[in-house]
């Protein structure tokens, strides 16, 4: 949902009901306040796709760790430290020249935590959980992606407790180029599907 | 059930549109909100799945009225009312009228980094044999339960292919009606956009679920 719906007068009660029952619950003795800030911080601040691109430019530079990254994510991603809550069972699905993938959650909001933190307001909206199994390039258009007609494209509901990272193409242009380097051209929704990875003479400048 | 979460393949819902350089909460109740339902999961002894299922049973109405933040409200709400931690004279006071539940898990602030890296897994030593292979082909169950289910509408009847076996997980159907894990084999379904949505679909689209495995039959 997004609060595009939301108003003033509106905003504010839920603002005072929230308040309201942190206060109620901190008093009850459930809840330590600094055990909600702990965890805002840790989403809000520590953990991103910022992780995620570390896993994809590890991939696109080490054969090696791209064939264990396809074998078993969990694994993988825990090489780099990126494990628990909401990326317990990783599955990673590979972008090549000839298949496209894209990842929702129709049901509810799943989205792997430890490597893309959490979802943006449009993953959750009904308007992609409603359309993208049905019609996934109009989805794609929505967000300025044309792909080939004949370019197949596979959709992940992740209805399960199995999360999904997408390994996006590599851009051409891009040889030799460092980890580092690379992972700033891996966006959140490249790894979605929603997405591409950025071309390097976009980002040339500030990649150096 | 057949509720307002079921989204896939609904129609008029218009555009996907994406903010561009979205923050990660969108304003400090929000924050508060996505922490307090972290934090009494513990306290309030409640699974993922029932979780879920509380969000669920909001009316279609609301559920598609209310922000993201706002269903995870009232979902929490709902689970605590559920249990007796808190009464709807406590809520309208804002103040505690009656005893807490005792000794709760409360969760710490130091506690936090080792608990959300460890997670919460939900694969369980397989206890029945794998009833289905890599590349055979199943039919999605015609069911309509009341309760939580994890089948989503659109592929119900629908015929497609196993394309992983990822173990015996824990069973959400049974889990959120507070019945036991249950675990069951769960398989990666992919279906042709074809066989979902009919001849005029595009058919170079395929959809994949995970389905757990009584919600599949052979073909």
């Amino acid at each position: 949902m997004h609060d595009k719906h939301d108003h003033g007068s509106h905003l504010t009660e839920i603002e005072l009901r929230v308040r309201t029952l942190e206060s109620l619950l901190v008093k009850k003795g459930y809840v330590d306040p600094k055990a909600l800030d702990v965890l805002i911080d840790t989403y809000e601040t520590k953990v991103g796709p910022r992780n995620g691109a570390k896993v994809i430019a590890k991939a696109w530079s080490d054969p090696d760790y791209k064939a264990r990254l396809l074998k078993d994510a969990t694994a993988a991603i825990a090489e780099h430290g990126f494990t628990g809550r909401q990326g317990e069972h990783m599955v990673a699905v590979e972008n090549t020249d000839v298949v496209h993938n894209l990842v929702v959650c129709t049901l509810c909001s799943c989205y792997p935590w430890p490597v893309l933190g959490l979802p943006p307001v449009w993953y959750k909206s009904a308007p992609y959980r409603s359309r993208v199994v049905m019609d996934p390039r109009s989805v794609l258009a929505d967000f300025g992606v044309t792909l080939p007609a004949d370019k197949e494209i596979r959709v992940w509901d992740s209805t399960a407790e199995i999360r999904y990272l997408v390994l996006p193409v590599r851009p051409t242009g891009t040889e030799g180029w460092s980890e580092e380097q690379l992972a700033a051209l891996i966006t959140r929704d490249s790894m979605i599907g929603t997405g591409l990875a950025k071309s390097p003479t976009k980002t040339t400048v500030e990649v150096l | 059930m057949n509720g307002a979460q079921d989204l896939g393949g609904v129609m008029g819902f218009g555009p996907v549109v994406a903010e561009k350089e979205e923050p990660v909460f969108h304003a400090a109740w929000e924050r508060r909100a996505f922490a307090l339902t972290l934090a009494m999961g513990a306290p309030g002894g409640w699974n993922l799945d029932q979780s879920r299922g509380a969000r669920e049973n909001l009316h279609p109405a609301e559920y598609l009225a209310k922000s993201y933040y706002e269903i995870w409200i009232a979902g929490l709400l709902r689970l605590m009312a559920e249990r007796g931690l808190i009464a709807p004279d406590e809520i309208a006071a804002g103040e505690p009228l009656h005893l807490p539940k005792p000794a709760p898990r409360v969760l710490t602030a130091q506690s936090i980094p080792a608990l959300l890296a460890k997670g919460a897994s939900t694969l369980r030593p397989a206890v029945t044999q794998q009833r289905f292979h890599l590349g055979q082909r199943v039919r999605a169950r015609n069911i309509h339960p009341y309760g939580h289910t994890r089948l989503p509408r659109y592929v119900r009847a629908r015929v497609g292919t196993i394309t992983h076996v990822h173990g015996t997980h824990v069973f959400p159907d049974c889990n959120a009606a507070g019945r036991g894990e249950d675990p069951q084999w769960l398989y990666t379904v992919r279906f042709p956009a074809r066989e979902l949505w009919g001849e005029a679909a595009d058919p170079t689209v395929t959809v994949s679920i995970d389905a757990w495995e009584s919600y599949l039959e052979p073909q």
